[in-house]
């Protein structure tokens, strides 16, 4: 057993060892705190599975937003803990667990006896960089072959905002999202608020560029940049932008909606729906790129913000 | 069914399908920045363009072999994705863009955007849209990644839906719906992860030249079952179901229960008939049913105990999708293998005319309950007189649906009827039977509800728009005419399966579950009845009155059970129990 | 044991942790906890099929790669709707509680099941 095997089974145990406690632990604030561990000790897995790119969006938006997300909802529901009624009956509880582990041990078991030489789809996505001048295979997937997924993904992005928004109070439709913040304005926060978004803009700009060819893209890009607003929200220097506001609704479809507009040029004038014309096919893909860092960055911090709960007037 | 060898090149006209998919999301996206009062007139504009995409697709299928591909990006699979449109595809498309399109003109009213934007109005044609792009994704999608896209794309649709009146009772319908939806999708998921492990690639024509009897396809397909079938709620799997398709507004009610279901549905057929053709086997199929022959018991006996007209025909939804399940036995042979293309067609009709059907309903009860202000079924006598298009519009609609001749839903079941009888499966013909006359049980007691005239006149409360009524109306009677139209071309129908309209055979066929339908409504339904104080039912009491103790006894029994499974815990436990169950039978089969 | 072997039971123990989460924890964010945890599960499963698949000079197949990312970003949404439903219902009745009846009646019903 070489030091990477034990290394890789140290890191199996502690992300399996995280799992349980998430699950079993009783108080909803731990378990919130051990998932987000989890999420990042598993974002280690992917960089030991050769995966920077999964890697890179498992720790930005599952882990990072994602738990930003759940700490805040379990912080407000703190008090409902000791109203909730109680759990299941020891029967279903061991029911539930053995057929759970029934299926987990079937999936372990077809894992382990995936065919070998597995079949791969990577000579294939090599064979074809070259018609976007790309050479991030995964930005090529995401963008080129797979378009279509990346596409409809963008409005589950959409409707996820509209399903948000839809919860609003029908006096609050058209007004800001979530709390307004306050913080000290020379405390801790707000000089971080200050400090780190020039920063962490450059990054995920950066994120983005060099995901044409490095393991990065739109969807880590746009997690980076919307941390880095709600960072700004949550110091109170900014507030949200009122849902009504015509400027929030064209970034929030500028991705989907640049993404269409060049499939359908591919349609009308190209070879096939989302197909790129050879010669311009990294600046097209890169400029739709761009529109879906906005997008995504926005969307995903309207996401943590919430549904509309104030008036546009201060 | 998909070409024996995978198309691997656009068809001509194969630019509509991408239309199908491209004009209903540009409408979400343009309402979603136009908003205000523009949002209806986006979707106004999108429906008919819609409308005519359906129906150019159903006109060029038969002339172009009844094939239609299109290669996105013109990248062929395994690595791209392709769409497909087979005369599966092209019925259910039709058949959405005609329910949404009625939908729309029935929402118009209630749904009127204001000068300065409103939150409902905003959210329910936008959703709408997005329902319909995502309805058109799943029917023609050639890729199994892709369609779980569009599953969710079509659960981040319904949900909010369910929500829109924000009371707290549609909030935790909303967010039980969400949850177990998400469970499905997930299992779907994993499914997928299997397969590409297996075989390298999604796309569903590659995957059915592909597959073998592995049991790693056996699991993945289980699990994807599964999970199409919690997304779908069948019995046992339905815990969400009543209450979200109850709870929303009756425009979102119609579409949830029309087509929503139809959904999963139609990917678990994609999944049992063309990525892996007859592997999962007949033991499998018979479970399957077994499942829809529970549904139909519980789904129809509980919806005859409902007070609630909203709730009743929720759960006569959920006997209905039960109903949907009876074809995969019949689809296999006595060999175990895939051998008859009639009951799937069978089947697809039934989901069909039960869409235009269902729709029509709800979107009557929707204008009964804004007329009476209510939708008790205890006080709907004298409605016929004040709200005659609504109850007409139920009646066909009911009538359609428990098969009457001509209807889609009649003519389904004859080719079902004649599949048992090939394959030598009687017990799912006396199946099929019950559950028609138990469709016909509940729309018969709302029936003699509504048609009985009333001591004092009925006050409305709210218009009654006569577009609202005009709409369901439409609806109902295409679904009553369903069974003549020429299925042949799109679905392996024989034409002269529904030939004999009329003569004694076909009057006894319509005796049968109507006298069966007021017998099992007499039994069952614990409501006093408005004839209750009449002579005849005074005799007729005495003569039954002992069985129909009993019977009430039954379905309280009945009612109890559906309360358990419908606990967060009992259905979780039934969907691992059920994917378990599936995989084994499929792994003794093979 | 290699790499595959290793995370591809991690990857299967953490589905089976996230469904026993997911049906018999009574609290609606434990319930989205737990589906996080098996997505991340069924992800990692992808991520095996994806170091199998390593050739032409890649160490993960990039196509279930892709698919990935854009299910941590379905994976994503989902939990924010949840989230945002749950407290609205928070706000709105005071309680979390999924079960229609133990809301309704005051009295908590423990005889469900």
């Amino acid at each position: 057993m070489n030091i990477a095997t034990v290394f890789e089974i140290a890191l199996a145990a502690v992300v399996l060892g995280l799992a349980i406690w998430t699950i079993a632990v009783p108080d909803t604030y731990s378990a919130t705190v051990g998932f987000i561990a989890y999420g990042l000790l598993v974002a280690l897995i992917w960089v030991r599975l050769d995966a920077v790119d999964v890697a890179l969006t498992e720790a930005a938006i599952g882990g990072g937003l994602g738990g930003v997300l759940l700490l805040g909802a379990a912080a407000r529901l703190r008090d409902t803990e000791a109203m909730t009624t109680e759990g299941p009956s020891l029967i279903v509880r061991l029911s539930a667990a053995i057929l759970s582990a029934s299926i987990a041990a079937a999936l372990a078991v077809t894992i382990l006896l995936l065919p070998d030489p597995a079949p791969t789809l990577a000579p294939a996505v090599v064979a074809n960089a070259g018609a976007t001048g790309m050479t991030n295979p995964v930005t090529n997937v995401l963008m080129a072959f797979r378009g279509m997924d990346t596409m409809l993904e963008k409005v589950v992005l959409l409707l996820a905002i509209v399903g948000v928004w839809s919860l609003a109070s029908d006096q609050a439709w058209g007004g800001r999202p979530g709390p307004r913040h306050q913080a000290d304005p020379n405390g801790v926060l707000a000089f971080l608020a200050r400090l780190l978004p020039p920063a962490g803009i450059v990054v995920g700009i950066y994120i983005l560029w060099t995901g044409a060819d490095h393991p990065g893209g739109a969807f880590q890009g746009g997690a980076v940049l919307a941390s880095m607003w709600l960072l700004v929200i949550m110091a109170g220097l900014v507030d949200t932008p009122p849902v009504r506001s015509r400027w929030l609704r064209l970034i929030l479809v500028a991705g989907p909606g640049l993404f269409l507009a060049v499939g359908l040029g591919g349609l009308c004038f190209g070879s096939a729906f989302l197909a790129y014309p050879v010669a311009f096919a990294k600046p097209l893909i890169l400029s739709i790129e761009v529109a879906m860092l906005l997008t995504i960055a926005t969307t995903l911090g309207l996401l943590l913000a919430g549904a509309p709960e104030r008036s546009a007037e201060r | 069914m998909l070409p024996p060898a995978p198309a691997l090149v656009t068809t001509a006209g194969g630019f509509l399908l991408v239309l199908s998919i491209v004009v209903p999301v540009a409408g979400v996206l343009l309402a979603f920045v136009l908003g205000e009062r523009y949002v209806r007139q986006v979707a106004s504009t999108v429906v008919p363009v819609g409308l005519a995409i359906a129906f150019a697709v159903l006109v060029l299928l038969p002339r172009s072999d009844g094939h239609l591909v299109y290669l996105l990006g013109a990248w062929p699979p395994p690595l791209g994705v392709a769409l497909r449109a087979d005369g599966l595809s092209a019925v259910m498309l039709a058949t959405t863009a005609v329910v949404i399109c009625a939908v729309a003109i029935f929402a118009a009213t209630d749904f009127r955007p204001q000068s300065v934007e409103a939150r409902a109005p905003f959210a329910f044609w936008i959703l709408l849209l997005a329902i319909w792009g995502a309805l058109n994704t799943i029917f023609i999608a050639g890729d199994l990644f892709t369609l779980y896209v569009a599953l969710e794309l079509l659960t981040f649709a319904a949900v909010p839906l369910v929500s829109l009146d924000g009371r707290a009772e549609t909030l935790r319908a909303a967010l039980r719906y969400l949850l177990f939806a998400l469970l499905g999708s997930v299992l779907y998921l994993m499914g997928t992860a299997l397969l590409y492990g297996l075989y390298g690639t999604l796309d569903i024509a590659l995957l059915s030249h592909r597959v073998n009897a592995d049991s790693g396809v056996l699991i993945a397909a289980a699990l994807m079952t599964t999970g199409l079938l919690a997304k779908t709620a069948l019995f046992p799997l339905h815990l969400w179901l009543p209450p979200a398709h109850a709870g929303a507004p009756a425009a979102a009610s119609a579409i949830l229960s029309a087509l929503v279901v139809k959904g999963s549905f139609f990917i678990l057929v994609r999944l049992w008939f063309d990525v892996m053709p007859g592997l999962p086997g007949l033991a499998a199929a018979q479970l399957l049913a077994a499942l829809g022959a529970g549904a139909i018991l519980f789904g129809s006996v509980v919806a005859l105990r409902q007070e609630r007209l909203k709730l009743l025909i929720a759960y006569s939804t959920l006997a209905q999708i039960g109903y949907l399940f009876l074809m995969f036995p019949l689809a296999f042979g006595a060999s175990g293998k895939l051998e008859s293309d009639q009951a799937l067609a069978g089947g697809l009709l039934q989901a069909v005319s039960h869409a235009t059907a269902k729709a029509a309903m709800f979107m009557a009860v929707g204008s009964i309950y804004a007329g009476l202000g209510h939708d008790r079924i205890t006080g709907l006598c004298g409605v016929a007189r004040a709200l005659p298009l609504s109850v007409l519009a139920f009646a066909i609609g009911g009538i359609a649906l428990m098969g009457v001749q001509p209807s889609g839903a009649s003519f389904a079941k004859e080719l079902l009827l004649q599949e048992t009888a090939r394959t030598g499966q009687w017990w799912w013909a006396i199946v099929l039977q019950a559950g028609g006359m138990f469709t016909t049980a509940y729309v018969v007691l709302v029936l003699s509800h509504a048609l009985a005239p009333s001591d004092q006149p009925i006050v409305l409360v709210g218009p009654a728009p006569l577009s609202r009524d005009l709409a369901a109306l439409v609806l109902a009677l295409c679904s009553l005419f369903l069974g003549l139209l020429p299925w042949d071309s799109y679905l392996p129908a024989p034409s002269d399966a529904a030939s004999k309209l009329f003569g004694i055979d076909a009057l006894s066929k319509l005796l049968l579950p109507v006298l069966g339908g007021a017998a099992l409504a007499i039994l069952l339904s614990p409501w006093p009845h408005p004839l209750g104080s009449s002579a005849a039912w005074k005799a007729l009491m005495r003569v039954v009155g002992p069985l129909r103790r009993g019977c009430l006894r039954f379905g309280s029994l009945i009612e109890r059970g559906d309360e358990v499974l419908r606990q967060w815990s009992a259905a979780g436990i039934s969907l691992l129990l059920v994917s378990l169950l599936l995989a084994a039978s499929m792994l003794a089969a093979n | 044991m290699s790499a595959v072997t290793v995370f591809g039971l991690c990857a299967a123990a953490a589905v089976g942790l996230g469904l026993y989460g997911l049906i018999a924890n009574p609290q609606p964010l434990r319930k989205i906890i737990a589906f996080n945890l098996l997505g991340s599960g069924v992800f990692l499963m992808f991520g095996i099929v994806g170091r199998r698949g390593a050739a032409a000079g890649f160490g993960n197949d990039p196509v279930p790669q892709a698919l990935v990312i854009t299910g941590v970003v379905v994976a994503f949404s989902a939990t924010a709707l949840a989230i945002a439903l749950l407290l609205r219902l928070f706000q709105i009745a005071g309680s979390t509680t999924l079960n229609s009846r133990a809301a309704a009646s005051a009295r908590s019903d423990p005889s469900g099941h």
